[in-house]
C-alpha cells in the first residue's frame, strides 16, 4: 500500500549549520540528511559551507572534504570514485546518482543531499539494501545450463548474440533507478524493481543461458515484474546511462510472445 | 499497525552502539524527489485524467437518464451543462480524455518496444501534452460551431 507521506520518527527537522571559513570566496552550501542511531531523535538536515576553490570538482569530492575538515561524524559509503562501484548512490538535487559522477557545478543554489528514496536508513546517508540484494539473489543471476561447456573450452557466443548483453551487463547494481521508481516506493515488497529487473533480462538475453522459460516462469506476476507502468525514471536517472525501463519491457515482450 | 506484513518492516530494526534496539527511519521520497520531470509528472496525469473520465462518465449517465425522464429533467442538466461551471468542467473533462488517449497511444508504443530513448520519451511526452492541448481547443471550436 502507498504511503505518500513520512512515518512520524522520519520527518526531518532543521540542524546545524557550519559556516565557511573567513576569506572563502567561492562558497557552496551543502544541505546533507543525517540521521545517527545514537541520538534517539528525527532525522535532520546540516548545511555545510564549502570553499569550491579549495575543494574537488564532483559532490563526492565535497562530502570527502567534509568528513576530513569539517564534520569528522558525516557518514556516506563510497569507494572507487570513478563510477564503477555504486557504492556512493545517493538522492542529489531531487534525483538518484553517484556522487562521485555528479559535478558540483550541474547543480544551482545550494546542493540537496538525501539518501536514496524510501529506503530504511542504517546512518546518514547509508541506506540499508538487504531487500534489494536478496531481490537480486532471487533472480538467480548467473548462467544455468544443463548441457556441459565443450572440452577445454568457453561456451561461444556470436558477436551478435554477445552484442545483446550490451546496455545490461554494464549496471552496477546502484540501486538508483529502483529507489527512483514510484512503483517500488509503493510495492518494494513484491515488485522486483528495475535494477533486479534487468539483471533478470541479462541472463534471459543470454545465448548461452538454457534457463529462459523458467526465469520467465519466475517472473510471470502481477507484482513482481508487472508493477512497471513504464513511468521512466529508473531510465531518466541511471548514472550509467543504461535504459532499464526497455529491458523490462522486452521482457514483457517475451511474455506475450511465448504464449503463441 | 494497520499494514501487516510488509516483509520490509524487518530492515527498519536498527542497533545503537550498546546494542539496543531502535526504529530506523524511511528516507524521504516524494518529499525530495523530482517529481515535475517529464517521465513521472505525465505517468502520473496518466492515471489521474483516467480517473477523472471514468467519473465524468457519471455525467453523460446524468444527462441520458435526465434525457430519458423528462423535459424538466433534461432543462436541468441542459442548464447545468450550459452554466459557467459546467462549460468548464466540460472544458477539463474534455481535456482529460484526450490526454489519457493520447498517453495511451504513448503506452501502446512502448508496450510494442518503441520510443525508449530518454530524447523519444521527452518528444513523445511533449507531442502528449501539446497534442492535448489543441485537441481540446479544436473540440471545442468545432462544438461552437456546431452548437
Amino acid at each position: 500500500m502507498a504511503t505518500f507521506t513520512l512515518p512520524r520518527n522520519s520527518t526531518i527537522g532543521e540542524g546545524r549549520t557550519f559556516k565557511a571559513p573567513p576569506g572563502a570566496t567561492r562558497v557552496k552550501t551543502f544541505r546533507i540528511y543525517r540521521w545517527d542511531p545514537d541520538r534517539g531523535d528525527n532525522p535532520r538536515l546540516d548545511s555545510y559551507e564549502v570553499d569550491l576553490d579549495s575543494c574537488g570538482p564532483m559532490v563526492l569530492d565535497a562530502l570527502i572534504k567534509i568528513k576530513n575538515e569539517i564534520d569528522s561524524t558525516l557518514t556516506f559509503r563510497r569507494s572507487c570514485r570513478e563510477g564503477i562501484c555504486g557504492s556512493c548512490a545517493m538522492n542529489i538535487d531531487g534525483l538518484n546518482t553517484l556522487a562521485c559522477l555528479k559535478p558540483i557545478e550541474d547543480v544551482k543554489g545550494d546542493v540537496r543531499i538525501y539518501p536514496l528514496p524510501h529506503m530504511p536508513v542504517i546512518k546518514d546517508l547509508v541506506p540499508d539494501l538487504r531487500q534489494a540484494y536478496a531481490q537480486y539473489r532471487s533472480i538467480e543471476p548467473w548462467l544455468k545450463a544443463d548441457t556441459p561447456p565443450p572440452p577445454d573450452e568457453e561456451r561461444r557466443q556470436s558477436k551478435e548474440e554477445r552484442a545483446r548483453l550490451d546496455g545490461l551487463w554494464e549496471c552496477i547494481l546502484c540501486f538508483c533507478c529502483s529507489t527512483s521508481c514510484p512503483s517500488y516506493w509503493w510495492n518494494g515488497d513484491r515488485y522486483l524493481g528495475p535494477a533486479v529487473l534487468m539483471a533478470a533480462y541479462r541472463w534471459i538475453a543470454d545465448s548461452r543461458d538454457e534457463y529462459t522459460g523458467e526465469r520467465l516462469d519466475a517472473l510471470e506476476d502481477p507484482f513482481r515484474l508487472y508493477r512497471c507502468h513504464t513511468i521512466m525514471n529508473c531510465t531518466r536517472t541511471c548514472p550509467k546511462g543504461l535504459n532499464p525501463a526497455q529491458a523490462i519491457a522486452k521482457i514483457k515482450q517475451l511474455m506475450v510472445e511465448r504464449q503463441g | 499497525m494497520s499494514e501487516p506484513q510488509d516483509p520490509r518492516q524487518a530492515f527498519f530494526i536498527g542497533r545503537r552502539s550498546d546494542g539496543t534496539a531502535v526504529q530506523r527511519p524511511l528516507s524521504p521520497h516524494l518529499q525530495v524527489y523530482d517529481m515535475l520531470q517529464v517521465t513521472s509528472l505525465l505517468s502520473i496525469l496518466h492515471r489521474i485524467t483516467g480517473v477523472l473520465w471514468s467519473a465524468g462518465a457519471l455525467l453523460l449517465v446524468w444527462w441520458l437518464a435526465a434525457l430519458a425522464s423528462g423535459e424538466a429533467a433534461f432543462a436541468l442538466v441542459q442548464g447545468f451543462l450550459g452554466s459557467f461551471a459546467g462549460v468548464i468542467l466540460l472544458f477539463g473533462l474534455t481535456a482529460a480524455a484526450w490526454y489519457h488517449t493520447l498517453a495511451g497511444i504513448r503506452h501502446l508504443a512502448w508496450d510494442a518496444g518503441w520510443g525508449f530513448s530518454l530524447p523519444e520519451v521527452r518528444r513523445s511526452g511533449l507531442a502528449v501534452v501539446a497534442g492535448t492541448v489543441v485537441l481540446t481547443l479544436l473540440t471545442f471550436a468545432a462544438a461552437l460551431i456546431l452548437w
